[in-house]
């Protein structure tokens, strides 16, 4: 068989994950827990096996050659729009699909122990099969409109599976809040397809001539820009990344796979699938960049006071998501591959360890009460220690190599703001995840009790026991009426501390802290993919037939490139410094943050995201409310169904008008009669007259 | 008896004319008149006019066959008189004073009373 | 001379006409109608139409108008028309398409339009070959042979007529029926 043969049968690796979609969604509650996880891991692990088939067919292929398009039916032929359900198998759709099913099948494989005992085990595994699939069809489809279908498929699966525990307010409107901002995204993916068909007569992506000069630059300017609007939705850019926060309602599987190794790397993949159009746009690539710049580090700035441990990670996630929009803005697409893949590999590890720690800790995700968990969960903070390595660019794990790599070509392309936005952006990251490791693992133990700033007498948890000081005053607990009925209560800046748990966390079983140190490994050697010495660029070679056309730059000498690499990690480690030196004793009172009293009257604008959702919420809430609801009463209320009813009742006026002609009455049918001949005359009358 | 009167000479546009007029004399009486004998005979008017017309066309083309159709035209008449009196007087022999107006029956039921 | 004749029985067929549209006793409209075809018999004699002068006399004026009269005192319609038109508009657009109608028959009674058809010299009612006798006989001789057929059937026309006239008037053996729902 030969290797095109093989990638004929591309479409295996999808087929796979939508057969457990339909049979779990099917038969799931029949199946039931654990047999549905393993049929649902064991699909994906197959597909894993299958696209790594894929991945050595294309190598077997020569460099210049290694695309590959398979088309299975027609799915649109609605006259000039011919659509196809096809799939366009490229180095760059191998790399994703590596990702999706080799990271995904670690995932589900975590998730059979993290949701051991959940009432609907089987169709948390159905959606997370149907996810993987939309996801696959995203990266593999053949024109941008198969893409389409993938990518309104995983805001589908990411609305199902953040509102996951819907008994819980919170996420049932978090689930909301993140398919209606994709949504708000989608009209820019839906405009420039109209542009698109429009330019070419066609989606597909065989049909876009790579680098040909056959746009103009400001249609391709368009484009680009109507792009990054649907990218800036699904990768949680700012203006529209308020939905990734409150995202982390979800389980914590779901944040890794979704939020931090795929779903939202799907931006990133389209616009490296439509890098043609930046190249061809004058501007556009200016904007992506300064959009991922900006995003990279205010999001940077408020991760560092944030108490819950999955929020920290989320906005780290949007925070590194800046990252690799700034690398695909300076045309830098591999490195932004480069990184999404490292990134996949340390995030992931972070939020499933961090999973681990909140399923250990009895579902409190606050840091506040937590405190030298290493002594409890050996395996789960040694890889989260391996990861926090990682993406605080310490080489030579592959955070060095990848992030550092983007704020390099940054310096390289000239684009010295950007350069410097990168390296302070670099910085927070180094802050905010040490303070994370040194909160949760290290520091004093703070599971039993916690001391409040304010009370004299640290105050006995479980909330039964009612402790009286010298005085004479009893304290009691603070309660969390949530705490009880809600599996994932996420803590916000600004809420009290949660109640600590009460005794010593335990390690997860095997079947997670298994996955956890595979990324991790994966983590640490990660970098190898892409080393900056001319014969070990991998992965840059590997990408270079996606990306023909794009020139690349290098550093001209060694020692400069090298230079400018340990630069950002002097950077990091003053990073790392300030907030161990800030956080090694962990913290004295529960609800007094040291960084939050260094930063004073600033820390409340930070703490609460620059009050960025208020203001939405006030926006949409407010004149956004007001406007549809006038558009509801005037122009639907009134004009259209005004027209539609109005069409009606003039049918009904014409009719009765004419009903009185029909009154039986002889006298005005002969009337009638008379108006005829009368007329018929008429017409005699002047065929003669002419 | 004036000399101008006397002297003009009738030509076949003069019948005509005065057929024409007869006709519709006899059309609006038809549109106008409530009570069905008085109708009838606005029916009997304009066939005469037309009567008139074909002898006069007759008259002029110098052709015996336009008085013979008259002749049937007569004929069918007095039979259509008949027939139609016949039903006047099955129709309307229980109700006094009845008029054209109250032959109804082909009304559309769904009407309501206030559609005149 | 022929001017006099047709400017007062043209007069008078007109008045005729009008007093049989405008008469509220349907007693006068018959007599006026009477008028009517009477002075209408007198231009068909001047247009040399003589068999059918008599025929319209006789058939006509005394025959219908007599039968008119005899519906008119059996029914007992002779109260007259009220004044209103019950229907709206009626009365208006009967007079506007009353002008109307004359005014385009009278245009067209202007036209020379009656071309071809000349007539054949054995069809002419004056003149022609000799032998062919008067007005009587000439209509004869077109009916029995030209129009033998139309003429047998309106024989069975007038039969039928004379047993749809008795079917109809017959009083039915429930003496109540009528062929109008009795709205009153």
């Amino acid at each position: 068989m030969s290797a095109r043969d093989l990638l004929d049968l591309i479409w295996i690796v999808p087929a796979l994950p939508l057969l457990g979609a339909v049979v779990l969604l099917l038969f799931g509650k029949r199946i039931g827990e654990p047999f549905a996880g393993w049929i649902a891991t064991g699909l994906v692990g197959l597909s894993f096996v299958a696209s790594l088939v894929m991945f050595f067919a294309m190598l077997d292929l020569p460099s210049d050659v290694r695309v590959n398009v398979i088309t299975l039916y027609t799915w649109l032929p609605a006259g000039a729009l011919h659509v196809d359900m096809g799939f366009y198998a490229d180095t760059l759709s191998v790399t994703w699909i590596l990702l999706i099913t080799g990271v995904g099948s670690l995932i589900h494989l975590y998730s059979i122990g993290y949701m051991h005992g959940d009432e609907r085990f089987s169709r948390f595994f159905a959606y997370l099969n149907l996810f993987v699939f939309s996801m696959l069809m995203l990266v593999l489809g053949s024109s941008f409109l198969v893409t389409f279908l993938g990518w309104e498929g995983v805001g589908l699966c990411s609305y199902l599976l953040v509102s996951f525990w819907f008994e819980r307010n919170a996420a049932a409107v978090a689930g909301k809040k993140a398919f209606v901002t994709n949504r708000v995204g989608d009209v820019g993916f839906l405009l420039a397809m109209f542009l698109i068909f429009a330019s070419y007569g066609s989606l597909n992506y065989a049909a876009i001539p790579a680098g040909a000069h056959s746009i103009s630059s400001g249609t391709a300017t368009a484009i680009a820009l109507l792009l990054l609007v649907a990218a800036i939705g699904k990768s949680a850019q700012i203006p529209l990344h308020l939905w990734l926060p409150d995202a982390m309602e979800g389980p914590t599987p779901v944040s890794a796979l979704i939020h931090a190794a795929t779903m939202v790397t799907a931006g990133i993949f389209l616009l490296c699938r439509a890098h043609v159009f930046l190249d061809l746009s004058a501007d556009a690539g200016t904007v992506v960049a300064w959009v991922g710049g900006i995003t990279a580090l205010l999001a940077g700035t408020v991760a560092i006071l944030q108490p819950d441990i999955k929020r920290v990670l989320a906005y780290s996630t949007v925070s590194q998501l800046g990252y690799m929009f700034l690398a695909i803005g300076i045309h830098a697409y591999t490195a932004a591959v480069f990184m999404v893949l490292c990134h996949a590999f340390y995030k992931g590890c972070l939020f499933l360890g961090a999973g681990s720690v909140i399923h250990g800790n009895h579902d409190v995700q606050d840091m506040r009460v937590m405190g030298r968990f290493r002594k409890f969960m050996p395996y789960t903070a040694l890889s989260m220690v391996v990861a926090w390595l990682a993406i605080a660019g310490v080489p030579p794990l592959s955070g060095f190599f990848s992030k550092d790599e983007i704020i390099s070509q940054a310096f390289l392309r000239d684009d010295y703001g950007l350069w410097v936005i990168g390296i302070v952006a670099a910085g927070f990251t180094a802050v905010y995840m040490t303070r994370l490791i040194w909160l949760t693992f290290y520091g004093n133990e703070r599971y039993e009790t916690v001391a409040l700033e304010g009370t004299i007498i640290p105050i006995v948890s479980g909330g039964s026991g009612e402790v009286e000081d010298e005085h004479g005053a009893v304290a009691t607990a603070p309660s969390d009426d949530d705490a009880d009925s809600d599996p994932s209560p996420t803590v916000s800046y600004g809420d009290p501390v949660a109640t600590p748990v009460g005794h010593a966390p335990h390690e997860s079983p095997p079947i997670m802290t298994f996955p956890i140190m595979v990324l991790a490994v994966l983590a640490a050697v990660g970098g190898l993919m892409n080393l900056p010495f001319s014969s070990m660029e991998w992965l840059d070679k590997w990408l270079a037939s996606s990306f023909r056309g794009v020139p690349e730059v290098h550093p001209d000498t060694f020692i400069g490139g090298l230079g400018l690499e340990m630069l950002t990690f002097a950077i990091a480690l003053c990073g790392i410094g300030l907030a161990y030196t800030l956080y090694k004793k962990g913290l004295e009172h529960a609800d007094r943050d040291p960084l939050n009293e260094k930063l004073g009257p600033v820390a409340a604008i930070l703490g609460n995201a620059y009050y960025y959702d208020a203001g939405v919420s006030k926006l949409v809430g407010g004149p956004g409310r007001a406007i549809a609801g006038w558009l509801d009463r005037v122009v639907d209320n009134e004009i259209i169904d005004g027209a539609v009813n109005g069409v009606g009742s003039l049918v009904g006026l014409l009719s009765r008008g004419v009903q009185q002609m029909q009154d039986g009455r002889v006298r005005r049918y002969a009337l009638g009669i008379t108006i005829g001949a009368v007329a018929a005359l008429l017409y005699v009358v002047i065929w003669l007259g002419r | 008896m004036s000399p101008t009167l006397a002297s003009i000479h009738i030509t076949a546009t003069y019948p005509l004319t005065l057929a024409a007029l007869l006709f519709t004399i006899g059309a609006v009486g038809l549109l106008t008149r409530r009570n069905v004998l008085v109708m009838f005979m606005c029916v009997e008017l304009m066939l005469n006019a037309v009567n008139l017309t074909f002898v006069s066309f007759a008259n002029q083309l110098n052709d015996i066959r336009g008085q013979v159709i008259v002749f049937f035209v007569l004929a069918v008449a007095a039979a259509e008189v008949a027939v139609g009196l016949g039903i006047i007087v099955a129709i309307f022999r229980r109700r006094r004073g009845a008029t054209a107006d109250d032959l109804d029956l082909l009304k559309d039921p769904v009407m309501d009373e206030a559609g005149q | 001379m022929q001017a006099i004749i047709f400017f007062v029985f043209g007069a008078l067929t007109l008045a005729g006409a009008f007093g049989v549209v405008l008469a509220r006793n349907p007693v006068h409209s018959a007599l006026s109608l009477v008028v009517t075809l009477v002075s209408v018999a007198v231009l068909f004699i001047q247009q040399d139409a003589h068999l059918l002068a008599a025929v319209q006399v006789v058939v006509y004026a005394g025959a219908i108008v007599v039968l008119f009269l005899f519906v008119i005192m059996l029914l007992g319609v002779d109260h007259p028309d009220t004044l209103q038109d019950p229907l709206k508009a009626q009365r208006l657009a009967a007079i506007v398409l009353g002008l109307v109608l004359a005014a385009e028959v009278l245009f067209l009674t202007g036209h020379q339009w009656a071309t071809g058809a000349k007539a054949t010299a054995d069809n002419s009612i004056r003149g022609g070959p000799p032998g062919l006798g008067n007005n009587v006989e000439r209509i004869a001789r077109s009916l029995f042979t030209t129009f033998l057929w139309p003429f047998e059937i309106t024989a069975a026309l007038l039969v039928l007529a004379v047993i749809g006239a008795v079917v109809l008037a017959r009083r039915s053996r429930n003496a109540d029926e009528s062929l109008t729902e009795d709205a009153r």
